[in-house]
């Protein structure tokens, strides 16, 4: 059903008669599909508010009522989707991510398909974050853009904790490559090099992948497409790497910030906006070759940036990985070649005016990445709507000012804790509106929760400190 | 299959996308002489004939086609309620007519009904290229003997490119042709698809789909062997 774009039929009579002959035809595809290839398993797939992959199995015998009807089952066991009064909702299969799975070692075909949740009467819930971010690139629409992502995912592998304890601090790494390096016998480049071939297979291109920075880190960097397939795609990704690590008895991780010391996890993600073919960030008078568009939605970004970060940042580990020092962001600043800066312009080359982009470096790869395109789309939007002037870009690297020199130049900072990041959040019109009222209020609730836990705990550090020397 | 005629050019395009969700193959004509330039070596297998916008070229299309030695057919004629008066004293002129605006469902079945009684073909089943088949009654896709696992969108892409070797397209062609009204990323879209598709023919067979640099995308070979 997300043919149409609201996941509702188009109005004009002509166009709804060829609509439901080719919402059919996905339908017949996927069926038929099945059928042809000895699908014995579908799962279905969705997520929940807080980023975490859920699916349930269906057989092929219950694949076409599934198509036409969706799955009821009960959301209050799903994290944002309990409410006051009843909590059955409908899993709706989008026919069109139908996909087999080619990474499961069983030889048994099982295939996914991505679902949105609906509620009985076939409204879209206000609780599914797919929903959050279809309205969101709708209003886009509106505004006569497309909206396109393409995020850089990094993650750890750890060796798996031993047998009957639960807290392996600190994790241990699997191996001691560092940067670049090229060693053939490394288990976590073979299995990232596995894992890139598998995406290959299901049909996520990747543009690069890497060994990154810290001991036993990795990278993945995604081709760019439409932000609704991105956030699958993400969600895809992370289950994949973690599938296959797990398949050599490895723990892959999307951690923010696992270990002290070295960088944490982020997901920069490079954003762009598309009128049709024609790159609507592109200007080529500019001296930056940025448009005025560009500008205005850097400006909306930069501007909303304090109150979004609860979302592209949501654990209280998060923000361990936003502190100066392991490139990451923590001042509020665009530049085109300053790696400190939280909005990066990454140069676009000659002829090259498609590639015209702006990368936000603050999310980590353990967002909910429908919610968090959704929050930096709808920052960029107002932008472009409130006519939101750009400031200079930033000259020298800001973790090298000093705070009376960012006061000068009027830098502020990200928030310094998902505490500050929830106060922001819940001041935010933007927010508020962008995430819908059920989704905004359940996270704040939540992450209070979490805050208020982890303020109650006495840390390692604490003891190590002040236990002897107080 | 050799194509169907189409009437206008380009036709309208709702009739576009119904005809290529019906997997026919199909060629626009704009006159009378075009149908006789573009016609292929073996013929057209029939004609469809819009005659709401332009009635008058439509008909006299239909009789240069009924005028041939051999008669054309099947011919099917789109027309609106408004001008079944119109059809008096033109019966030979078609073998079957559907009001315009048409249910595509509709439209469909009378193309099916026509070729199988004019026994002129019918639906494709295979499209083979190369080491490349799609089966069209199972949508499954092979290559080199290896399924190809798709999603829906690949696999109609993929079916559009292979009907139509050697022919480029540009991004906003295949998008009208393939996604139609519906579709979330513009133009850009294509680029995603076509780099999926690649991804899964795997590196080898990659090079089936060629970029045309600032036009768009070509499949299989030219036919000038560019």
């Amino acid at each position: 059903m997300t043919a149409a774009p609201s996941g509702a039929p188009p109005a004009a009579g002509r166009r709804t008669a060829l609509y439901r002959v080719a919402v059919e035809r996905q339908q017949d595809y996927v069926l038929r599909t099945v059928e042809e290839r000895g699908v014995r398993f579908i799962q279905l797939w969705f997520t929940d508010v807080l980023g975490v992959s859920k699916s349930f199995q269906i057989t092929p015998a219950e694949l076409e009522n599934a198509l036409e009807e969706g799955m009821t089952f009960d959301g209050s066991a799903i994290d944002g989707f309990s409410r006051v009064q009843e909590s059955d909702v409908l899993a709706l299969p989008d026919a069109k991510t139908f996909q087999l799975l080619p990474y499961l070692v069983d030889s048994t075909p099982v295939a996914r398909v991505v679902c949105d949740i609906v509620n009985l009467d076939g409204s879209p819930f206000e609780g599914d974050p797919r929903q959050v971010l279809r309205r969101t690139l709708e209003r886009a629409r509106g505004l006569g853009f497309s909206f396109f992502a393409a995020p850089e995912l990094e993650y750890f592998y750890f060796l798996p904790s031993p047998p009957g304890t639960h807290d392996p601090t600190p994790p241990q790494v699997i191996d001691r490559a560092s940067f670049f390096d090229l060693t053939t016998d490394d288990l976590g480049s073979e299995l990232r090099r596995r894992t890139v071939l598998t995406l290959e297979d299901m049909g996520i291109p990747v543009e690069y992948s890497q060994h990154e920075d810290a001991p036993s880190q990795h990278e993945i960097d995604l081709r760019y497409t439409d932000a609704l397939t991105m956030a699958d795609t993400v969600m895809t990704v992370r289950m994949v790497v973690k599938e296959l690590a797990a398949q050599q008895g490895v723990m892959a991780t999307f951690m923010p910030k696992p270990l002290s010391g070295v960088q944490g996890s982020g997901m920069h993600t490079h954003l762009s906006l598309f009128d049709g073919d024609t790159n609507v960030f592109y200007d080529d008078s500019d001296e930056y070759h940025l448009s005025t568009v560009a500008r205005r939605f850097i400006a909306g970004v930069l501007h909303h940036a304090q109150e979004l970060t609860a979302i592209t940042n949501q654990w209280v580990n998060s923000y361990k990985r936003l502190i100066v020092g392991y490139e990451a962001p923590v001042y509020i600043s665009w530049a085109r070649n300053n790696r400190s800066a939280l909005v990066r312009v990454p140069p676009t080359k000659k002829g090259k005016q498609d590639s015209t982009r702006i990368e936000y470096r603050a999310p980590d790869s353990s967002c909910n990445p429908y919610l968090a395109f959704a929050a930096v789309l709808a920052a960029g939007l107002a932008g472009i709507e409130g006519g939101y002037e750009l400031a200079p870009e930033a000259a020298a690297n800001l973790y090298e000012l000093s705070a009376e020199q960012r006061m000068a130049e009027g830098i502020a900072a990200l928030p310094g804790s998902l505490s500050e990041a929830l106060d922001r959040m819940e001041r935010s019109e933007l927010m508020a509106e962008t995430l819908g009222e059920h989704v905004f209020e359940w996270f704040l609730r939540n992450k209070r929760a979490e805050w208020a836990a982890y303020k109650a705990e006495v840390t390692p550090f604490e003891i190590r400190r002040y236990l002897t020397a107080l | 299959m050799e194509p169907l005629l189409v009437y206008p050019d380009p036709p309208p395009p709702a009739l576009a996308q119904a005809l290529d969700l019906a997997g026919y193959p199909w060629k626009a004509v704009a006159s009378t002489e075009s149908a006789e330039a573009s016609e292929p070596e073996d013929g057209w297998s029939g004609a469809l004939v819009c005659a709401d916008a332009d009635p008058e070229g439509a008909f006299a299309l239909c009789r240069s086609l009924r005028k041939r030695d051999l008669p054309f057919e099947p011919l099917l004629l789109l027309v609106a309620a408004s001008q079944l008066p119109e059809l008096e004293l033109r019966e030979d002129l078609f073998d079957d007519f559907c009001l315009s605006p048409f249910q595509p469902k509709e439209l469909e079945a009378r193309l099916a009904h026509l070729f199988w009684r004019t026994g002129r073909g019918s639906r494709p089943e295979l499209v083979e290229y190369g080491s490349l088949v799609l089966n069209l009654e199972t949508y499954q896709a092979a290559i080199g003997g290896r399924p190809l696992d798709l999603t829906y969108m690949e696999y109609e892409l993929l079916k559009f490119l292979a009907t139509h070797p050697g022919k480029v397209f540009t991004r906003e062609t295949l998008l009208s042709r393939v996604w139609g009204y519906e579709y979330y990323g513009g133009a850009r879209t294509v680029d995603v698809h076509i780099r999926r598709l690649r991804a899964k023919l795997g590196e080898e067979h990659a090079h089936m789909i060629s970029t045309v640099r600032s036009v768009g995308y070509r499949f299989g070979q030219s036919r000038w062997g560019l």
